[in-house]
């Protein structure tokens, strides 16, 4: 049997904290594992060192929020075998989708001394929205262990096992208590998908959402219950208006809640 | 030197409850109980008593759990909290074997076995009633080895409960609080100003066999009629009730009741109900390979009815809707079991109901399919 070469993989960075593509160095025990079994070819924060393409795996971070963009990841595209994302703001537009509620005009005066150095479009998008995706990867930051079953799923042309049930019952195999029940803590678990090991609730924190709604969310039977744990509406809508603000479940919930009244 | 036979009680002083843990640990057990932990007492090691949650009670209602002191000091003046006795004997995630690539084919080794004996310290009633329903899951016509091992070498060291939880109900399932058979050893918690102590009842040899060198008293009349009048206290006290009286049929013949529809809309399909449920068996299994492709595992995981990947066929799920797999969950649990294993899958613990973040009350909802059930001759 002849030697194949070694599957070539990318890493991208658009609009993001690049704290997904570090999870891919934080692979300390596996590094040498990965760098066996593909060849990394394109990985600016890993090397200078650049392999051309066509790739067989790219894996992309971040969101899309200028036109520049919008046209680079059509090139990450067209040269890529298979093109997975990674992270929240990748699959969702991540906590800069927050300005596709809001008027970026106004930011860009507010924020910049000069605003007209700023290019920017007036939404983050996920990379779904701009280019075909054959694998979407949640979490704010994505999970070093499902990085890599999700390399070694495309390395084999397999579909990666990632669930995407609540982080509830990642809870209760962890045997963590639940906050919600136990302490009346207000928790997001109920609609967000698993993948983090149900940290937050390990350490007696509700669940952020870091990894978006899970695949039945129904966040109209969680939100009385967070006003029930003494969460005003506007903290309600703040608390769905995260990392995952523009995913539609989490969207759709904060929409379904309505704004406080405003003082007069 | 104590010699008991199966069915003898004796007392034990409240001073001397160390002297069994010691004694369980010499008979070589790793003993497991009621534990303080995160604000709510789950199972973990008992290494010495102060382990237990003495002068600890719990209050419970519907989405509800709040940690609280006694006013005495009780050791088991509590009622079941959101662990169950199955995450030993049917662990979360168990690795069942490891496969390696030989050239060509590839070979399976089988996963050791631990060669831990347990012993359950502070049983409910319900809950031996659950490891009986277990058994027929795990240890009947299938036949889990994994289960097997932990099941054979354990210790089963009940407590007749003081007190009724707040959301329990097993006078309805007939499953307690009275603790009547499947137990090594059933203590009573009796505590007056005067004495604090056990009534212990002998319910194996091998039960007998850590009592030998345990300090116990004689246990008269008046002891076991306290133990007696306690439990019937607790059995008189339960302010929850599901009437079975032929739920099968009732369940299994109205799949179209619009209650199904009105739970649905307050579930939120987080499996909570199913991870805390001692008898809820459902999981599974996936092969977690090396990145070198040359070793694969193969790990079993709890899994849920509620989740939507539970039921995915060729890409797609069978029950999409909330409604669907709650209904599958109710009707599986108080109907379906008695045609599968001859039991309903119900021990009336109140779990289910307790750690539902949303408080769905599962004798509320059959209560409300008994009240208005389908017309007779509705398609199923």
């Amino acid at each position: 049997m002849a030697t194949r070469r070694p599957p070539r993989v990318a890493v991208w960075k658009f609009a993001s904290c690049d704290g997904c593509q570090l999870t891919l160095l934080d692979c300390e025990d596996e590094l040498l594992a990965v760098a066996d079994a593909v060849e990394i070819a394109n990985f600016r924060e890993a090397s200078r060192a650049v392999v051309e393409g066509p790739y067989d795996l790219s894996l992309v971070e971040g969101s899309i929020t200028t036109a520049e963009d919008a046209r680079r990841i059509r090139e990450v595209r067209a040269q890529s075998r298979f093109l997975v994302t990674i992270g929240a703001c990748a699959t969702a537009g991540g906590i800069q989708a927050l300005r596709n509620f809001a008027d970026v005009e106004e930011y860009r005066r507010v924020v910049y001394a000069r605003p007209e150095y700023i290019t920017t479009l007036a939404s983050s998008t996920a990379i779904r929205e701009h280019v075909a995706v054959d694998f979407e990867l949640r979490g704010c930051p994505i999970d070093k262990s499902q990085l890599l079953e999700v390399i070694s799923a495309f390395l084999v042309d397999r579909v990666p096992n990632v669930p995407t049930e609540s982080v509830c019952i990642e809870c209760k195999r962890r045997g963590n208590v639940c906050v919600v029940v136990a302490h009346g803590a207000p928790c997001l678990g109920p609609v967000t998908q698993t993948g983090c090991g149900a940290i937050c609730p390990a350490f007696h924190r509700g669940c952020y959402g870091c990894f978006g709604p899970m695949d039945s969310p129904n966040t109209a039977a969680l939100i009385p219950l967070l006003e029930h744990t003494g969460m005003t509406p506007a903290a309600v809508r703040r608390f769905f208006s995260t990392f995952n603000a523009a995913a539609p479940a989490f969207r759709a919930a904060t929409e379904s809640v309505a704004e406080a009244s405003s003082p007069p | 030197m104590n010699a008991l036979t199966v069915g003898e009680k004796r007392t034990l002083e409240r001073k001397d409850l160390a002297h069994l843990l010691s004694a369980l640990r010499s008979a070589g057990y790793r003993v497991v109980g009621p534990t303080i932990r995160d604000g709510a007492i789950v199972y973990g090691e008992i290494g010495r008593e102060e382990d237990l949650p003495i002068g600890w009670t719990d209050r419970q209602d519907a989405g509800t759990y709040r940690l609280e002191r006694r006013t005495d000091s009780a050791v088991f003046g509590f009622n079941v909290g959101p662990h169950s006795w199955k995450k030993y004997l049917f662990p979360s995630r168990e690795r069942l074997w490891t496969a390696h690539k030989t050239g060509t084919s590839f070979e399976i080794a089988p996963e050791p076995r631990e060669e831990v004996a347990f012993a359950f310290l502070g049983m409910r009633a319900c809950e031996l009633a659950g490891l009986d329903v277990s058994d027929r899951v795990f240890d009947g016509k299938v036949h889990d080895p994994g289960y097997h091992a932990r099941r054979t070498r354990l210790l089963r060291i009940a407590v007749q409960c003081g007190q009724a939880g707040g959301t329990c109900f097993c006078v309805s399932m007939g499953t307690g609080p009275a603790v009547r058979r499947g137990f090594d050893l059933a203590l009573t918690e009796i505590l007056s100003p005067a004495r604090h102590y056990f009534l212990v009842e002998v319910g194996t040899e091998a039960g007998a066999a850590v009592l030998v060198d345990v300090p116990l008293g004689p246990a008269e009349g008046p002891d076991t009629e306290a133990a007696n009048e306690i439990v019937a206290r607790t059995a008189a006290s339960m302010g929850r009730t599901l009437n079975v009286d032929g739920i099968h049929d009732l369940l299994l013949s109205n799949p179209e009741h619009p209650r199904w529809e009105i739970v649905a809309r307050r579930c939120l399909s987080c499996t909570n109900c199913t991870m805390v449920c001692p008898t809820c068996f459902c999981h599974t299994t996936e092969e977690v390979p090396d990145l070198g492709g040359d070793r694969v595992e193969r790990w079993r995981r709890w899994d849920s009815c509620f989740n939507l990947e539970f039921t995915s066929l060729h890409g797609s799920s069978v029950r999409k809707s909330g409604l669907s797999r709650y209904r599958q969950w109710l009707t599986h649990k108080l109907a379906g079991w008695y045609d599968q294993f001859d039991t309903s899958g119900c021990i009336g613990c109140g779990r289910c109901i307790t750690w539902c973040p949303v408080g769905i009350d599962i004798t509320e909802e059959v209560a409300a399919i008994r009240t208005v059930p389908s017309k007779p001759g509705a398609k199923p």
